[in-house]
């Protein structure tokens, strides 16, 4: 079939960038002395068709943004969120009403010792426009290729913008076209090829080309499931599941903060532990799909080095953090989890994989990951999707469902025997309150003896 | 001018079997002190109207979170355009009965309005948790944080639907974390933001506030010295601030039958529960009761109308062990073809309402706490949550929690720190061996249920008494 590819209203966010900018300066210009403003914008016109055996389950449009201003004066500090229709009169009126509520507010809070104010690190402006499929036509678009299969999922697309304005004078604006298909094959086994198909401009053939290898890895599910006993196994990771073990570090793992008040799995890191001397973990922001500059408006470094084989090099840590601690800040997000993520590759060729792995498990994807002792940096969860059996480099059979329970010191550290040569972008799918940007580069990993509880 | 939601129906012109405006707007305010000091403070405020238009069987939405006429009309057309587009690839053709035409109100519960704290009283607390939390040198972090919402929902729709329900929420939470060299342990106010209620300011009596914190803090000091939680196959008892999670992961989420359905496959997983089990499963042992209440006054889901129009009622999920209805909506009854509960619910308006848990309970038995630990030779008894996992078809669970004590001959022993338990679903329930009485039942919920693409959270309440069970594996932390 031939589709048409249409560009998202780009009209749109041109005007929002003037009425944001013109918002900002009427806020900047009605500072009063002594005070500090920064203004952040986030928003996003997005269409969302949750599909179900091949079928579309809801369709629709979602247009929304909203604007954070943060004031400072007399050492306290607080927050006011309210919408961003892009109607000027509509949010200065607004805008002015949160300003006013702020500076009743600040009074009754106690002063804060490590207020950051703003400064003016350098502006930026990026602008990534795509060739998206119009929103009517993405149904016909998608699914007469999954006729026939079991095909479950989201399709998410439409401009994102995220943009900041302080008091110092800094000025970003990041805007950006993208879709992203995430969805699952799935067998009557009820075993699934999990996979995604991302980027700013789509298209139809590399859509089918995409859908038919799928088709293709699902007669392997096919097979009876095999039911494997608890225990230690040897275990190939794919780079999804890569990327699940590793988000995990994001959540009380490489936050300076989190390091300093005793809620780091990485603690032992710093009390002379390391992992693998395989293992290199960075922020690069340099693939360009989320913007450097974090909520205080401070610009990332390309690239921060965290793990540097097995060492902890660098935690991630923001202004305030470095302020309470006498640390120097890497412009890391407020909650100081990675934005862009990558794990170097290693010397394992994808070819090698079975072979290497031998007699083990074969992980395409986990679900539900949590630390189960988190000082002692224990992660448990489950196996999901496509994962095998595997016997002296032979696939056998899909396995039932294990779940595993195991340190990231053992199984990131001497039990980790082999990364892959090459690596595999993993974007970033979620959407609570709204689409999230970015994803992580990860390769594959080979561990011995992980851990299987359940 | 204000905005008048009724008008903008009037004003709509489309042509299409059902339309449906839900407008939302929500006040937050938040206030979160670290150490005594001011860690972050603010509002928010978020308003919009998702337009639903069934069309051609299917139907479309459009979300907007500019309100005047014209942008409503727009929203309109987008949603019919979707519902028409999508149509001949529609998964189900719905008609208006899953809309039912629906007037009222509801009004959560409170006694005293949530704006008689001033932000000064408010900080002025948190400074004193804080200090409270602060028992001994060895606390390394003292958190408090409060949040409360003020949420409007009008719902009007062209078969006559006109409901408004406005509702006050209170999220407390309140953790020391306690250090001893390698040794670190964290307590909180019945685990993480466990404390979510329909109320007023009433839930900050400081006299309250302050002796559960000063217990907080004791118990954070006190699991510094504690020994681990041993590995063993036992008899777990479980206090209302975990039952919550295990109703939670292992009851609610299994039994929406949107999961059955398939919609959560590629997502949040799919259920061990098969449309045939309604009516038919053993679910748990004949203790087991279970109910679906969004009527229970001041638990955190509560609410008169669900996002479709249907009206909340209570109805038993499981009675006495055996399987009776599901967590489904009127779209997903149509679809599935058994019985469900007004539980089509949406985040905010910016999201399309999906099944959800709401206020998903467990009915007390007969057992009082002292005659329950009385009867037990060995075993394990834990309090709050601090770590959860579950597999997509909600059986091999694994859940942590922050505080364990030992039982031994009837009586409550040694304190344990890192206890963790795991099992399987239906035979944990078979497991399920007493029921605390009313004297033991406790109300929690969370507001962080995810779920759903795109995804939402949302709130859910959970009721439950303390609960005995046989035979559960429980484990301690890393070496």
């Amino acid at each position: 079939m031939s589709t048409s590819v249409a560009t998202i209203p780009t009209e749109t966010l041109t005007a929002w960038e003037s009425t944001f900018n013109q918002l900002a300066d009427l806020l900047l210009d009605n500072l009063q002395a002594g005070e500090h403003l920064s203004i952040e914008l986030a928003g996003e016109q997005s269409h969302f068709m949750r599909l179900n055996a091949g079928k579309v389950r809801q369709s629709g449009l979602v247009t929304d943004a909203s604007i954070n201003i943060r004031l400072i004066a007399n050492q306290r500090t607080a927050y006011a969120g309210f919408p961003f229709t892009g109607d000027l009169a509509v949010d200065s009126a607004v805008a002015l009403e949160q300003i006013q509520q702020l500076r009743q507010d600040l009074p009754q809070l106690p002063e804060d010792p490590y207020i950051v104010l703003p400064e003016n690190y350098g502006s930026s402006r990026e602008a990534y426009p795509g060739q998206l499929l119009a929103p009517d036509q993405v149904s016909a678009a998608l699914l007469p290729a999954v006729q026939g299969v079991d095909f479950t999922g989201i399709y998410a697309s439409g401009p994102i913008v995220r943009a900041n304005r302080n008091s110092a004078g800094q000025q970003h604006w990041f805007a950006t076209e993208t879709f992203v298909l995430d969805y699952s094959l799935i067998a009557p086994s009820e075993k699934a090829v999990k996979a995604t198909l991302a980027g700013q401009t789509w298209d139809q053939t590399a859509y089918t080309d995409q859908i038919q290898q799928s088709i293709t890895q699902l007669k392997v599910l096919d097979r009876p499931v095999k039911v494997i006993d608890p225990g230690q196994y040897r275990t190939y990771f794919a780079p999804a599941a890569t990327a699940e073990l590793i988000g995990m570090l994001s959540w009380g793992g490489v936050s300076e903060a989190s390091m300093q008040q005793g809620g780091s799995a990485l603690a032992k890191l710093r009390e002379g532990k390391s992992l693998s001397p395989h293992l290199t973990l960075k922020e690069n922001f340099s693939l360009g799909l989320v913007p450097r500059f974090n909520s205080l408006g401070e610009v990332a470094p390309e690239e921060v080095p965290l793990l540097v084989e097995g060492q902890l090099v660098n935690t991630l840590v923001n202004a305030r953090t470095a302020k309470e601690y006498q640390v120097k800040s890497n412009a890391a997000s407020a909650h100081e989890g990675m934005r862009s993520p990558e794990v170097l590759p290693g010397t394992l060729s994808t070819a090698d994989i079975l072979a290497q792995l031998g007699t083990g498990l074969y992980l395409s994807n986990l679900h539900y990951l949590n630390w189960s002792d988190r000082t002692g940096g224990r992660i448990t969860g489950m196996t999901r999707y496509a994962c095998f059996w595997v016997e002296q480099g032979e696939i056998i059979a899909p396995i039932k469902d294990l779940r595993f329970d195991d340190s990231l010191y053992e199984f990131l550290g001497a039990k980790l025997e082999h990364l892959t040569d090459t690596q595999e972008f993993i974007p970033c799918v979620d959407t609570y309150g709204a689409r999230s940007l970015g994803g992580s580069l990860m390769p594959g990993l080979l561990i011995n003896d992980f851990t299987f509880t359940l | 001018m204000k905005f008048d939601l009724h008008q903008a129906l009037n004003h709509l012109d489309l042509n299409a079997d059902w339309v449906g405006l839900r407008q939302v707007s929500e006040k937050t305010t938040t206030h979160a002190v670290r150490d005594g000091r001011p860690q972050s403070n603010g509002r928010d405020f978020t308003q919009g109207v998702m337009v639903e238009v069934l069309a051609e069987g299917q139907f479309g939405y459009a979300a907007t979170n500019r309100l005047d006429p014209a942008s409503l009309q727009g929203a309109a057309e987008q949603a019919y355009q979707q519902a028409i587009a999508t149509s001949k690839w529609a998964i189900h053709s719905f008609t208006p009965e899953v809309r039912p035409k629906a007037v009222g109100q509801y009004q959560s519960p409170f006694q005293q309005p949530l704006d008689l704290i001033s932000v000064a009283d408010q900080l002025d607390l948190l400074v004193k948790v804080c200090d409270t939390l602060h028992v001994s040198d060895q606390i390394v972090k003292t958190s408090a944080f409060t949040q409360t919402l003020e949420t409007e929902q009008i719902f009007v729709s062209s078969n006559g639907t006109d409901t408004h329900q406005t509702f006050g929420f209170v999220i407390t939470n309140y953790e020391a974390t306690a250090q001893d060299g390698s040794i670190i342990q964290k307590r909180t106010d019945n685990g993480p933001l466990a404390r979510c209620y329909q109320a007023g300011s009433e839930v900050f009596d400081p006299d309250q506030v302050l002796a559960r914190a000063q217990q907080v803090g004791e118990q954070a000091i006190a699991l510094l010295a504690a020994e681990d939680c041993p590995t063993a196959t036992t008899t777990l008892v479980l206090a209302p601030d975990q039952m919550m999670l295990q109703i939670h992961e292992s009851v609610g989420h299994p039994l929406e039958l949107d999961r059955i359905l398939g919609d959560e496959r590629n997502y949040a997983g799919s259920s061990f529960v098969k449309l045939s089990d309604f009516g038919h499963l053993v679910y748990g042992s004949p203790l087991m009761n279970i109910t679906f209440d969004p009527t229970v006054p001041g638990e955190f889901a509560g609410y008169a109308f669900d996002d479709a129009g249907m009206p909340a009622q209570r109805e038993y999920l499981i009675k006495e062990g055996l399987l009776l209805r599901g967590l489904g909506s009127l779209e997903s009854q149509a679809r599935a073809q058994v019985p469900g509960v007004a539980n089509f619910r949406a985040r905010s308006w910016n999201r399309a309402p999906i099944d959800r848990m709401a206020n998903l309970n467990l009915e007390p038995g007969q057992s009082s706490f002292e005659e329950m630990i009385g009867d037990i030779e060995s075993g394990v008894y834990m309090e709050a949550n601090r770590s959860w996992s579950i597999d997509d078809y909600r059986n091999k669970f694994q859940f942590g929690c922050e505080y364990a004590r030992l039982i031994e001959k009837g009586k409550l022993t040694k304190i344990l720190r890192n206890p963790n338990y795991r099992g399987i679903t239906n035979q944990f329930w078979g497991n399920l061996a007493q029921v605390g009485d009313a004297n033991t039942f406790a109300m929690y919920g969370t507001p962080y249920c995810g779920k759903g693409e795109p995804n939402q959270c949302i709130r859910v309440g959970h009721a439950s008494p303390t609960c005995v069970f046989k035979e559960i594996e429980v484990f301690g932390g890393a070496a």
